[in-house]
């Protein structure tokens, strides 16, 4: 098992399939939050759905619309169980602030190097620790599909939105 | 974080539900960010009015004040929005009444506009209504702190003025509206504000399009860190700068840059990086631009183009001078529309110079308030577009799923009244 240790974003435990973007999201223009889907189509992640996975990216990037962005993702219930943040800025935090999922961030070390797409991770964002429970065997890692499918509803913990 | 006296007050709702909510979200994210405090400030810039699914149904099951609460403030209590505690303003939103027939948006969402725009408004939200607020009214002042959303502005009120603030959201310029406080992070300490990455331009930029091609390569180039320019370049003004960090703020999420001798954080290369010495410079060229040009060119494969779109950032009056001298006599192809889009008090002296009539007898629009990317409209039918920003060519493919071009006004001029891209780099 890998741990990773760093802070607390956002408060709480989670634990699910990892989606790995080793380039930085941009919210507003770069995910469509009603399918949990993102759209930018120079990106890695083209067309793959974020619902219901651990998000792990270096950075936020682009519009402030980023964290409006992710906090409709949780009201349409397309918004990812966590996340985990390379390099933290005000998009990202207020983001995963207003998203309500556990989120950590400065780890000791790069978080979309060490984690591949497809491993089992843990979130203990209380203690600001990752857990790889399940590491891929070397070279079989999770190929995300295109198809722009919206995964299950995100069953994030946390406190319940009431509309 | 450390808390004041006030703050503790405030958050402990001596100052009504709404202020307490406010300082919740404050306190949430100051933690997020590692903040050690908050600063006190008296200019906030964001989003309220903008229609959006999520608000329609809010405001239709519980009205305006829950829909604050929840998208304004990341609340799930009930309270009535009080005045806003500090200047506030409205930034880009949808299209209004005077859309209608022209742009192909909801009649539902320019009455929900139209509602929320009364509603702020009765609570002290100045409708500015553009992305650009730093060209109607609201300068901030250097060394101002203040809470300011929309990336293209950010970049310039801490890069041309001199001011402080970080890229906030929706929900931190709401509760900064309320409170006149936002966590002291990033960009409102001096320490942070220094430059990272030199970048020295090897090739002439000295025109709008080169400015925005070279801000585009230095958001990818420094990401989120703070470039430093030096080299082959022009005094820029306004609207060059405009471009520039907009398209840094695009590629990457540049929110601060420095100019030595230009920008007033920065008399020298050495003081831009506190006296430190420089890092080696990467390299702006006739390669580098060359290739920030295909780029931004490679979602483009139809040369048929149906739309132009100029004026992102909102355009500056003399843009659109510049828009009007371009189509004077000349008329639109059948089959292209063109909207040029500005702040409507600019459209306004636009109207009064006798701008916007030699634009629309060409068969152009002047519009106001929003952009096609903010408000999803484009001319219908519209697959192929062509515009003279950065910004706009690299969001509008993925929004709108059309093809884009990217070049000169006088491109975009002759892509309007031929139906065809002609473009190229000079």
């Amino acid at each position: 098992m890998i741990i990773l240790h760093g802070r607390t974003v956002v408060p709480g435990v989670t634990e699910g399939e990892a989606l790995v973007s080793h380039e930085p999201i941009s919210g507003w223009g770069g995910i469509d939050p009603m399918r949990g889907v993102i759209i930018e189509p120079r990106h890695e992640l083209f067309g793959v759905c974020f619902a219901g996975k651990v998000l792990v990216f270096p950075s936020a990037k682009g519009s402030s619309g980023w964290s409006g962005f992710f906090q409709t993702t949780r009201l349409s219930g397309t918004a990812p169980i966590g996340m985990i943040i390379g390099r933290i800025s005000a998009k990202s935090a207020l983001g995963a602030v207003v998203t309500r999922v556990p989120a950590v961030t400065d780890l000791d070390a790069d978080p979309c190097e060490v984690i591949a797409t497809g491993d089992w991770v843990r979130i203990d964002a209380d203690q600001g620790l990752v857990e790889l429970t399940t590491p891929r065997p070397e070279g079989q890692g999770f190929q995300p599909s295109r198809a722009g499918v919206p995964g299950s509803p995100a069953t994030a913990p946390g406190r319940t939105p009431n509309v | 974080m450390f808390l004041t006296d006030d703050e503790k007050r405030m958050r402990d709702g001596a100052e009504g539900a709404a202020v307490a909510a406010a300082m919740d979200l404050l306190i949430r994210y100051g933690k997020a960010l590692d903040a050690e405090n908050l600063c006190g400030i008296r200019n906030v810039a964001g989003t309220m009015t903008q229609p959006t699914p999520v608000k329609a149904r809010i405001v239709k099951e519980y009205g305006w004040d829950k829909a604050f609460a929840v998208i304004n403030l990341d609340s799930d209590g009930d309270f009535e929005v009080p005045d806003m505690r500090v200047p506030t303003c409205q930034l880009q939103h949808g299209f209004g009444q005077d859309a209608l027939g022209v742009v192909p948006y909801p009649k539902q969402n320019i009455e929900l506009q139209a509602s929320a725009e009364s509603f702020y408004g009765r609570h002290g939200v100045n409708i500015l209504a553009t992305c650009t607020p730093y060209q109607v009214g609201n300068l901030p002042v250097r060394g101002e702190h203040c809470a300011w959303m929309e990336s293209s502005a950010v970049i310039y009120a801490n890069s041309v003025l001199g001011a402080r603030t970080n890229c906030e959201g929706i929900a931190s310029t709401g509760a900064a509206s309320l409170t006149g406080k936002i966590p002291c992070w990033g960009n409102h300490r001096a320490e942070n504000r220094y430059g990272t990455h030199h970048i020295e331009v090897n090739v002439r930029v000295d025109n709008f399009q080169d400015w925005g091609m070279l801000g585009y390569f230095a958001g990818g180039v420094c990401g989120e860190d703070h470039p430093v320019i030096t080299g082959d370049i022009n005094v820029p003004d306004l609207t060059d700068l405009k471009h520039f960090g907009a398209a840094a703020a695009t590629s990457g999420g540049v929110e601060l840059y420095h100019i030595p001798g230009i920008t007033p954080e920065a008399p020298t290369l050495e003081a831009a990086f506190n006296g430190t010495r420089p890092p080696e410079p990467v390299s702006y060229g006739p390669a580098e631009r060359r290739a920030v040009y295909q780029t931004l060119n490679e979602i483009g494969a139809t040369a048929d183009v149906d739309f132009i779109l100029l004026g992102c950032p909102h355009a500056s009056v003399d843009q659109i001078r510049k828009a009007a001298a371009a189509l004077d006599g000349k008329r639109l192809s059948p089959g292209t529309e063109l909207w040029l889009m500005a702040p409507r008090a600019l459209k306004d002296v636009a109207d009064r110079s006798g701008y916007t009539r030699v634009i629309e007898r060409a068969g152009g629009r002047v519009l106001a308030d929003s952009c096609p990317a903010m408000s999803r409209a484009a001319p219908k039918g519209t697959r192929v577009f062509a515009t003279d920003s950065a910004k706009q060519a690299h969001y509008l493919p993925a929004i709108l799923g059309i093809e884009a071009w990217f070049g000169t006004l006088e491109e975009c001029v002759d892509a309007a009244v031929t139906g065809r891209w002609n473009g190229g780099l000079s």
